[in-house]
């Protein structure tokens, strides 16, 4: 038991990378609720996108989802890129109308 | 222990500890930068499973576009006022509850299944077959994607100058 739980532990795999991403899943998820800033909010689904992004990929290389494994992780890198410039754009225009960017402050819908 | 396994230990460290760091820092400029850090890992982790192409463009467009694009955030909402970059933190125990409990429920849905594990094969003509999937399986997402990126530039670009005219 011991000795196979070191063997898994020096031989990473899928589960490894697994792991990995589920913990960024929930660091990048705890960042969303914590904050209170619009920037703080737009980096933890960076973090999210990013850990399934990582699974994305594990899963072609270690399952018969081969290259397009490879693919779904370029598209959601393009989604990611533009969704990070039209929300840093809405983020410039919440700034200029309400001089903060608190999330908790931003509550009328006709500013 | 071979050297993969090394790697990916080191790069598991830096990956996950640089992201604690982002959540849990008070000031957003260093979250900012342990995000990079994170992303840099990130990309290590896709160049560890033969996804070459896919980790250049996670350096190119993550850390040299995104997280540019959020250090220009930070610095314009801010304006210098070393204040503002303080961040307020709420709900920190029942948050930490709920995520803990994700990633355990995570990593139990991850190690009870049978995945259906091949023999890895080791790539070394990416690029190409990349190449030839764009233009043959993939081509209409393709175009569909090209057009979504001019419409969110184009979008972006109007909303930044609208607020502009607006204050003058």
């Amino acid at each position: 038991m011991e000795n196979q739980f070191i063997y898994w532990l020096a031989n990473p795999g899928l589960n490894h990378f697994l792991m990995v991403s589920a913990l960024l899943f929930a660091l990048g998820l705890m960042a969303v609720i914590t904050r209170r800033n619009v920037i703080m909010v737009l980096m933890g689904v960076e973090l999210i996108l990013n850990s399934a992004n990582l699974n994305f990929v594990a899963f072609s290389h270690y399952t018969s989802l081969s290259l397009e494994g490879h693919m779904i992780a370029l598209f959601v890198i393009i989604i990611a890129s533009a969704e990070a410039a039209v929300a840093l754009a809405i983020i410039l225009n919440i700034y200029n109308r309400f001089r903060t960017i608190n999330v908790d402050e931003i509550s009328n819908l006709k500013g | 222990m071979n050297l993969f396994a090394i790697i990916f230990y080191l790069f598991a460290i830096v990956t996950i500890g640089s992201a604690v760091i982002m959540v849990f820092s008070k000031n957003i400029v260093h979250s900012a930068f342990a995000l990079m850090f994170s992303l840099i890992g990130l990309a290590v982790f896709y160049v560890l499973l033969y996804a070459d192409f896919v980790a250049a463009t996670q350096l190119v467009v993550y850390v040299g576009g995104i997280l540019i694009l959020i250090l220009f955030g930070v610095m314009l909402t801010t304006q210098g006022i070393p204040e503002k970059l303080e961040v307020l933190i709420i709900n920190v125990w029942p948050s930490a509850i709920l995520s803990s409990l994700i990633a355990v429920i995570l990593f139990f849905v991850f190690t009870n299944t049978e995945w259906n594990l091949i023999q890895v094969v080791e790539r070394t003509e990416v690029v190409p077959e990349l190449g030839m999937l764009l233009i043959s399986k993939f081509l209409l997402p393709f175009q569909a994607i090209g057009v979504l990126l001019l419409i969110a530039i184009i979008g972006a670009m109007l909303m930044s100058t609208q607020s502009k005219r607006l204050n003058n």
